[in-house]
Order: C-alpha cells, then sequence, then structure tokens
C-alpha cells in the first residue's frame, strides 16, 4: 500500500507533464525578452561608433554583419517577432479579452504564424533592399 | 520574550507601496514599443551593412532620428522592468538578486543615455 501510494503524482508535481503550447509560449517570452538585450546592446554599440568615427563604425560594422554578427542579428529579428506577437496577446488578457482555454489555443498559433510569417516579410525585404 | 501581537510585529514593514505601478508602467511601455519598434526596425533594417555616409544621412533625418531616440528610451525602459520581474523571480540568494537587481537598472540606464546622445551627436551633425 505504501509502496502503491508512493508511486502516486503529488498534486503540484509540474515536471511530470507534457508542456502545453500555451507554457513553451510563456517561457519563451522571457527568453526572447531576456536575449534581446544582446540585440539592445549591439544596437547602441553601432550608433556609438557611428557617433565616434568612420573607422571605429566600419569596425562595429564589419562584426555585425560578420558570420556570426549576421546569425545573432537573425536571432533577434526571429526573437523581436515572437516578443512583438506574444506581447500582443499579453495585452489583449490584461484587457480581459480572447481570456480562455479555446482562443488561448488559437491565439498561440496565431502568434507562432505571425512570427514566421514577420520573420520571413523581414528576411525579403532585407534581401530585395540589398539585391 | 516578545510582548508585540504578531500583526505589530509586520505592521508598516508590509508592501514596497508601488501597488501596480511596476506591471502599469510594462504595459504602458509596451503599447508605446508597438509602433516605435516597427518604425525604428523597418529603418534599421535597410540601413544596418551600409556604408558610414548612407547612415550618418539616414539618422541625420529629423523623423529617423526622432524615431530611434524615442525608440531606445522606451525599449530599454520596458527592458529593465522585464529584466527586474526575471531577476525576482529565478534569483533567491539575496546577495546575488540585490546586485543583479543593480547591475540591471544600471545597464539599462546607461546604456540608454549612450545610444540616445550618440545618435543626438549623429542628428545634430557632429560627424559625418
Amino acid at each position: 500500500m505504501n509502496k502503491i501510494r508512493s508511486q502516486r503524482p503529488l498534486s503540484p508535481h509540474a515536471t511530470i507533464y507534457r508542456w502545453p503550447l500555451n507554457a513553451i509560449m510563456s517561457i519563451m517570452h522571457r527568453i526572447t525578452g531576456v536575449g534581446l538585450f544582446v540585440g539592445g546592446f549591439l544596437i547602441v554599440w553601432w550608433f556609438f561608433a557611428g557617433a565616434i568615427s568612420e573607422s571605429y563604425y566600419d569596425f562595429v560594422s564589419c562584426i555585425v554583419t560578420s558570420i556570426y554578427g549576421d546569425l545573432v542579428m537573425l536571432a533577434c529579428l526571429t526573437g523581436f517577432w515572437f516578443h512583438f506577437c506574444n506581447g500582443i496577446r499579453h495585452l489583449f488578457w490584461d484587457v480581459g479579452l480572447t481570456f480562455n482555454e479555446r482562443n488561448v489555443m488559437i491565439s498561440a498559433i496565431l502568434g507562432l504564424l505571425g512570427t514566421a510569417f514577420l520573420t520571413a516579410l523581414s528576411l525579403l525585404s532585407i534581401y530585395f533592399w540589398y539585391g | 520574550m516578545g510582548f508585540q501581537t504578531n500583526f505589530s510585529k509586520v505592521d508598516g514593514l508590509g508592501s514596497s507601496k508601488e501597488g501596480t505601478h511596476h506591471w502599469w508602467m510594462q504595459r504602458l511601455s509596451a503599447v508605446a514599443l508597438i509602433p516605435l519598434s516597427l518604425l525604428f526596425v523597418y529603418t534599421f533594417m535597410q540601413i544596418l551593412g551600409s556604408g558610414y555616409q548612407e547612415f550618418v544621412d539616414t539618422y541625420s533625418n529629423l523623423g529617423n532620428a526622432i524615431v530611434a531616440i524615442l525608440f531606445l528610451i522606451v525599449a530599454f525602459f520596458h527592458l529593465r522592468l522585464g529584466l527586474q520581474v526575471v531577476i525576482e523571480d529565478y534569483v533567491h540568494s539575496k546577495t546575488w538578486k540585490v546586485l543583479l537587481l543593480i547591475v540591471n537598472t544600471l545597464f539599462c540606464w546607461g546604456l540608454m543615455g549612450v545610444g540616445v546622445i550618440s545618435i543626438a551627436r549623429i542628428a545634430f551633425g557632429f560627424v559625418g
């Protein structure tokens, strides 16, 4: 009896459950938010260099647009659009709208589609601007 | 032996007297960032990786400079509030928590200041 009881899941035993989509969206919102600090830092560094001199600007620009810089910027772009779309979901909830199981699921999927669409649109725009 | 009641021991030690201020500021800056981030990113995507003269010309434009400065102010304000909550939620050592909260505040205000003054210097035509 004691053995059976010890194998039963305890109530607030969050780690044994499969993550619902909305929980993944929630933690991703935090991760992208923290990650965007890196993007913010790079943007300020880039502006700072531009305010100092042409040679320093070229140096920073070279780093930010290197292959590693491009990867970081791509991650920031995707993270930005995710945080943007998911943030709008949060604002809807904050005014009391779409706050039920079905709509939360729908808006989570819309948020992911929006992230994919806006990231793709941004990359296409960059591609066309640079020719 | 203490003669204070449980209530009088905690009376006056209560909340930080801020109520919903932090929450509200986070939402207010989030709403402001919807148009600001779109406008900023639209210009930034076109100009990142371009030559120096094109960069200076872009941010010498009054509209672009205003958008960039407002974006940096609101974005770093929003970032500081967000990182503060993350630190408060996940860092349980009091020493580290206070230390990280200080670093967070100084970094966010610092980067905001550096960014704003840099853009202003470009916009006012001191470089290029």
